[in-house]
């Protein structure tokens, strides 16, 4: 029993470090545009293929191993980034002032534009995909439980992105610009703040993160699809407004919650697939509706 | 609404479309098209309710729709594995006042889930209730999926085949009718001052969370009526059919057409049901004169470029908030 609780945690870990790194793209774009990005899940599922081609471009000179891993990481980050960017730029800009669900309707349209597209186009094609031991796998066992090293992996990525960036927000100035945007965009333009370039960098940031994420996920359930961004899509949106959109540690609090749900689900009532997230989100939103760690905002008259 | 003008345009298109059908000129494919476009109509009209008039945001539509569509489906199944046996008189119940009955209920339910949902729910605003309207969206689409006696994820099959263009014609044209007669009622105005200014509607004496539900159950019992109608035209209902894209699926119809306008509802429900069309028999084109790998998926990559768009060029809809003649506001309130 011990071990299995302890191999449970674990995946709950694993799951949730995955969640989170989506999850504060979401967060993040939601607190400074005030856009529920629907294809941020895409952005994950890019991640993904970006890290395939990257294994399949360089495996005949490098060799699987941690410096092709990490050159898959740089990479799947990047283009991340450049397609969270392009679709800012090409999709969102131009609605920026207008009627914001007009910009809620374009996310879903730039979200199955590119889940159809991938699934589209002739090299990539609509049908699974197994995913490539970039880094080959090895198990220890520690207290009972099997830990592959892509746990570490999953676990240090996470970690290390989540302080750079907790350090980012709050010590630089970039990050101090950022706060000002999402508490008044207008004041923070009087400030002299660029605040396009600041939405541009939360969108690059967001999307590096939800890469990450990609390939994350594509190395631990080695199974990569067009589709594969939606539900996890959903699930790391639920958890920013768990922990309350708009707020970075929040983020990372909803995803843990929403892996441990997803895992207490999956044991106990699997014929009903993702019922407790849902209903931890109606729940969350019915009693604490700015979430966990959201601030409440009184009506402006 | 001019309701003669209306009734009289109404008939026409009616009589057309049966006239070109039995002459052959629209074979079963385009009826098939023309019928799906009429549930679309439904669907985005009720939607339009809900998001267009009343100013909420609802993003799982298509929930209530499986909701009318597995309650209808069972009704009528059950139906028809009664009535073999000779102990059940049922004989004597004619299929189609059984099939208007399972459909009505369907939507019954569904609107009666729509006031649970909406009670709670609807005390949220903008995206929040995005969200939480999204999650009972899954949550409805979970549950069926759970439940073994209506075929879980293998879905409901074998629904007999009794929607034709009659039928969804006659409720394509009641929804339109009834919601724009709703919309021109006392409950209307309501209905629109809350999406003006809710707090200015709950100062001027407008008890808003009433008319919030009542709209938001309004919409769910169409939406009911449009799933019990779509599984009787395709003869199943599966959950996949009926979750989160879906539910977009026909929030951009009400977006692309115009919030607020059932004109641009009804004309984006048409449009985008014959474009998808159009889009597939192209693409089929293309694959056949040049044999490149094209598969039909590209039909849908056109379609969200075409949305982004529409939404980049013409961010109000189609028709903005306008409404065509027969369809406007009668003159007392104009």
């Amino acid at each position: 029993m011990g071990s299995t609780l302890a191999q449970q945690i674990i995946n709950v870990l694993q799951l949730g470090s995955i969640y989170a790194l989506i999850a504060l793209g979401y967060t993040m774009v939601y607190g400074i545009v005030r856009l529920i990005n629907f294809a941020h899940g895409d952005f994950f599922m890019v991640g993904a293929y970006v890290a395939y081609a990257v294994f399949y471009a360089f495996n005949a000179y490098i060799g699987a191993g941690s410096p092709l891993a990490f050159l898959a990481l740089a990479i799947a980050m990047i283009g991340g980034a450049a397609i969270a960017m392009l679709s800012n730029q090409l999709a969102y800009k131009p609605l920026r002032y207008k009627p914001k669900l007009s910009s809620l309707v374009t996310a879903i349209g730039v979200s199955m534009f590119l889940e159809y597209f991938f699934s589209a186009f002739p090299l990539i094609g609509p049908s699974q995909r197994g995913f490539p031991e970039i880094l080959p796998k090895q198990m220890y066992t520690i207290f009972g439980a099997e830990i592959s090293n892509y746990v570490i992996l999953d676990l240090a990525v996470a970690a290390t992105l989540m302080v750079g960036l907790t350090f980012l927000i709050q010590k630089t100035s970039l990050g101090r610009a950022m706060r000002a945007v999402s508490q008044d965009k207008d004041a923070a333009k009087l400030m002299g703040i660029n605040v396009e370039s600041i939405i541009t960098a939360t969108f690059l940031i967001g999307g590096a993160f939800a890469g990450a994420a990609g390939l994350l996920a594509g190395l631990t359930y080695p199974r990569i699809q067009p589709y594969m961004g939606i539900l996890p899509g959903l699930k790391a949106f639920i958890a920013a407004v768990v922990g309350g959109i708009g707020n970075v540690p929040g983020a990372m609090l909803g995803a843990y919650i929403l892996a441990l749900a997803d895992n207490i689900n999956d044991t106990y009532i699997s014929q009903f697939s993702n019922l407790l997230a849902f209903l931890i989100l109606i729940a969350i939103l019915l009693i604490r509706p700015t979430g966990i760690l959201g601030e409440k905002t009184a009506d402006k008259i | 609404m001019n309701f003669p003008k209306f009734l009289v345009a109404s008939v026409a298109f009616y009589a057309i479309v049966q006239v070109l059908s039995m002459l052959g000129i629209f074979n079963g494919y385009m009826m098939i098209i023309i019928n799906k476009s009429l549930i679309y109509v439904i669907l985005a009209v009720s939607l339009n309710l809900i998001n267009g008039i009343t100013g909420q945001f609802s993003l799982g539509h298509m929930g209530f729709a499986a909701v009318g569509a597995y309650v209808s489906g069972t009704i009528t199944t059950l139906f028809f594995k009664l009535r073999a046996p000779r102990e059940f008189s049922l004989d004597a119940l004619p299929a189609e006042l059984v099939f208007f009955c399972a459909i009505v209920v369907g939507g019954l339910v569904a609107a009666f889930i729509g006031v649970l949902i909406g009670f709670p729910s609807l005390r949220l605003k903008g995206d929040y209730l995005a969200i939480v309207t999204l999650g009972f969206g899954e949550i409805i689409k979970s549950v069926i999926n759970g439940i073994d006696y209506v075929g879980g994820p293998r879905g409901l099959l074998g629904i007999a085949p009794f929607s034709n263009f009659t039928v969804i014609f006659i409720f394509a044209f009641l929804t339109i009718v009834i919601i724009r007669n709703v919309i021109e009622s006392s409950h209307g105005r309501a209905m629109l001052a809350i999406r003006e200014n809710e707090l200015a509607a709950d100062l001027a004496g407008v008890d808003s969370t009433r008319y919030k539900v009542t709209g938001f159950a309004m919409g769910a019992f169409f939406a009911g009526i449009a799933g019990g109608l779509l599984a009787h035209l395709i003869q199943m209902a599966h959950p996949t059919q009926y979750g989160f894209l879906a539910s977009a699926m026909v929030l951009i119809l009400v977006y692309a057409g115009g919030m607020g306008s059932l004109t641009g509802s009804i004309i984006a429900a048409f449009l985008l049901t014959f474009l998808t069309e159009a889009l597939r028999l192209g693409v089929d084109w293309v694959h056949e004169i040049t044999k490149l790998p094209i598969g039909t998926e590209w039909t849908m990559v056109i379609y969200a470029l075409l949305l982004i768009l529409i939404m980049l060029f013409k961010p109000d809809g189609l028709m903005g908030m306008r409404e065509a003649k027969i369809l406007q506001l009668g003159r007392k309130h104009a």
